[in-house]
């Protein structure tokens, strides 16, 4: 017997069949930033005392050129995809909550744009 | 208003959290903490390209005592979000659901977590820098 009516249905409301995707892909994106967070510990933790030449040869060594830019894909992805759960259970005022997370959505993609010309320039430019 | 005898959900102000509930709530703040070093990360590398006059003063506050203790604890804050992340996908697999190892999970991720910032940081001294 189904006890549901046809009405959310007919309002289109219910699964819009995108959360697995959102689901697995912070899984994804968590993996991937396993390695990739203790390695760049390891990078973080000699940037005081460093100088500009330093910081500036440490990014553009080839690996760490590679590994930095698969690093800010993944943290921004991440970051975005986990602050939307966030945002989602303490909004609940259906317009503040769908405006926040396009404009944060929209901050990681050009923060990871900034990111990624920024590195690229170092690494090419130097 | 009528009273009656139905059990009531754990209520926040008067529930002792178990360690593990305290830490999942710390995995939230410290996941919107590390978001926020994102944003100061994506500031370095932008003055880094730059130059060194804009990169200037991101390096006066890194080698600032104040500074230090800033990144220090922004770097146990990734790996303390790091250990219990890898919790999270060990629960992905449907284990490590029982109450003993849940407690025992907890403390690991504690320590590991203190472990891999303080091998970090004491790599400058084994590896020079």
């Amino acid at each position: 017997m189904a006890f549901r009516t046809p009405l959310a249905k007919a309002r289109g409301l219910g699964s819009a069949k995108a959360g697995f995707h959102h689901w697995w892909l912070q899984r994804v994106t968590a993996v991937a930033l396993i390695p990739l967070t203790v390695w760049f510990g390891f990078g973080i933790a000699v940037l005081p005392g460093a100088g500009y030449s330093d910081v500036v040869a440490w990014i553009g060594a080839p690996l760490n050129t590679v590994l930095l830019i698969s690093l800010i894909i993944a943290t921004c992805y991440h970051a975005a995809l986990g602050l939307q759960v966030v945002v989602e259970d303490y909004v609940h005022t259906e317009w503040v909550k769908i405006a926040t997370i396009m404009a944060m959505n929209l901050f990681f993609i050009l923060i990871s744009l900034a990111a990624l010309y920024a590195t690229l320039r170092i690494a090419l430019v130097g | 208003m009528a009273t009656s005898n139905r059990p009531l959900s754990p209520h926040l102000q008067v529930y002792r959290l178990p360690l593990t509930g305290v830490i999942s709530i710390c995995h939230r703040m410290t996941g919107v903490i590390l978001a926020v070093g994102v944003v100061f990360f994506v500031g370095l590398l932008s003055a880094v390209a730059s130059g060194p006059d804009s990169f200037a003063p991101i390096q006066a506050f890194l080698d600032s005592l104040f500074g230090r203790v800033v990144l220090f604890l922004w770097s146990y804050t990734l790996f303390f979000h790091l250990c219990h992340g890898i919790r999270h996908l060990l629960w992905d697999t449907g284990h490590g659901f029982d109450k003993e190892t849940m407690d025992k999970l907890a403390l690991l991720e504690l320590v590991a977590s203190v472990g891999i910032t303080l091998l970090v940081w004491s790599s400058r001294w084994i590896f020079g820098g």
